[in-house]
């Protein structure tokens, strides 16, 4: 029995050494690309209108912020390397030197200040709802006795949850695509998370005049560039960078190919952008 | 150190490891059950039913349970309209979502306790079953009074592997919104990135808690009650 428990504990401690040497080889091998002349950026592949990935092509409203804002650090286009930032990872790839900077729909919260450094917002979005496009719901307050959909692990449903309707019943997917799919073949009412992620949905080609975005925001999200914890040398620029995009126009032009599409609404005292955190 | 009493209040954490073992739990009874009955097939003298047992383990074994399970809602559930549940409660989406996810896992580890099973029928020496056969046994009382009894026995450390691996699949069940331990460690990094490592390190120890003491019983219960040759 003693053998055998010793025999178990080297196997654990084998495999434990082969999880650290693991990460090892992926913070060096990264962390020395990013140096140089090219760039890594982290965004969302499942985001249409947003960041999407769609075979090598890289699209969205975060893409092309992205594009320009490196464009202006001195990266070239052909030498950015985008990498996808899931939610739940994003503070371990900025922390981990991973990626140099995130556009992934990031919104700026005090918690999570604790741990990146935050340059923008370059986009002011809002949670909304997602309903099929015959739908009589106008807002979250409708939502009672009707099934709602959000991602597992994001707080947007239980916002709703706990503010508006309590008898809501909330179905979780891993992914938005899945709620979609579930909108579209009637087994839930509505989708929720921020207006900008549901325009991308509404107007997706396969989904045009299925369903609409209900325009009720209820709550405001600042997406912010998520930056490594006190890089505040690349945040000026960054913000340097976003202010010229918008006087150029570029920053609507962006706009417009990305979701001006889907009729989107963004609140005008907002957006673009005028004003830019300062830099901490 | 607060997280942890987070854990406890705020996100109730040990709910989510009591919906954990149901699943694990319930699964584990109906892919039993399941899996017997694919066993019997496989070793069954009737052509038509080993084809059948070989196929159902062939192919639901080696199709991955992400599918599996998103099957079981996507599919089922949304295209097909088959709900496990009454429409109308108040709780429809989440008691469905719970059997759904139960049905999902229960139809992939069967195919895994039809193997386990059937290894223990291949300790049974073929003398048993010629013994039985020639005091008249017809095919199934041979299985049910000779064979499978031993066959069993030999099988516990093979089903405790399958039982073990069963617990920490049950966290897939996420992906279609059952909140078990894993959906809830999702909402905790999600809201508390500052702690990462400390939450990971919770829902680590919950497992641990829950397979090692498994994998001792059934061993321990592999040595005590095999049949000796």
């Amino acid at each position: 029995m003693r053998q055998r428990i010793i025999a178990a504990l080297g196997i654990a401690g084998l495999a434990a050494t082969g999880l650290v040497a693991c990460g090892d080889d992926s913070g060096s091998g990264s962390g020395s690309s990013g140096g140089g002349e090219k760039v890594t950026i982290g965004i969302k592949y499942d985001q249409p209108g947003i960041g999407l990935k769609e075979g090598a092509k890289y699209t969205g409203m975060d893409v092309d912020v992205a594009t320009y804002v490196a464009k202006e650090l001195g990266y070239d286009e052909k030498n950015i390397t985008f990498k996808e930032a899931p939610s739940a990872q994003r503070e371990t790839l900025l922390a981990n030197g991973q990626v140099k900077m995130i556009f992934a729909s990031y919104s700026i919260t005090d918690a999570r200040k604790e741990k990146v450094s935050f340059a923008g917002p370059y986009l002011t979005a809002g949670q909304d709802l997602l309903v099929k496009a015959d739908s009589d719901i106008s807002g979250p307050d409708g939502l009672n006795g009707k099934r709602l959909c959000s991602v597992t692990g994001s707080t947007s449903a239980q916002k709703v949850k706990d503010k508006f309707a309590k008898t809501v019943q909330l179905q979780e997917y891993d992914t938005y695509s899945k709620c979609v799919e579930a909108l579209g073949a009637g087994a839930i009412d509505a989708l929720t998370t921020d207006n900008t992620i549901l325009a991308g949905y509404a107007s997706q080609e396969a989904n045009k005049g299925k369903f609409k975005v209900v325009g009720q925001t209820f709550s405001t999200e600042r997406y912010g560039v998520g930056l490594k914890k006190g890089d505040t040398a690349t945040c000026t620029k960054v913000n340097d960078a976003l202010k010229k995009m918008v006087d150029s126009g570029e920053w609507q032009k962006a706009f417009d190919k990305n979701l001006g599409a889907s009729g989107l609404k963004l609140d005008p005292a907002t957006n673009p952008p005028k004003t830019f955190d300062t830099c901490a | 150190m607060d997280v942890i009493s987070e854990f406890f209040s705020e996100y109730d954490g040990l709910q989510a490891f009591r919906t954990t073992i149901y699943l694990t739990l319930l699964s584990a009874v109906f892919a039993l059950l399941i899996g017997t009955v694919v066993a019997v097939m496989r070793v069954s003298p009737v052509r038509v039913l080993q084809v059948i047992g070989t196929a159902y383990v062939n192919i639901v074994r080696n199709t991955p349970l992400t599918l599996v399970i998103v099957f079981c809602n996507l599919g089922l559930f949304l295209q097909l309209g088959v709900a496990l549940a009454n429409k109308d409660s108040n709780t429809f989406i989440n008691d469905n979502n719970f059997r759904l996810a139960v049905l999902g896992l229960s139809v992939y580890h069967a195919s895994f306790v039809a193997e386990a099973i059937r290894s223990g029928v291949n300790t049974v020496p073929l003398g048993q079953a010629e013994a039985a056969r020639a005091i008249g046994l017809p095919f199934l009382k041979t299985l049910r009074y000779v064979v499978l009894p031993q066959a069993f026995r030999g099988a516990i450390a093979p089903l405790g592997n399958v039982l073990i691996a069963l617990t920490k699949n049950s966290t897939v069940a996420s992906v279609i919104g059952v909140t078990e331990a894993s959906a809830v460690m999702k909402v905790m990094i999600e809201n508390r990135p500052d702690v990462l490592f400390i939450v990971f390190g919770i829902f680590a120890l919950g497992f641990v808690i829950l397979t090692l003491p498994v994998g001792v019983l059934f061993t321990s219960m592999s040595k005590r009650l095999a049949v000796k040759r």
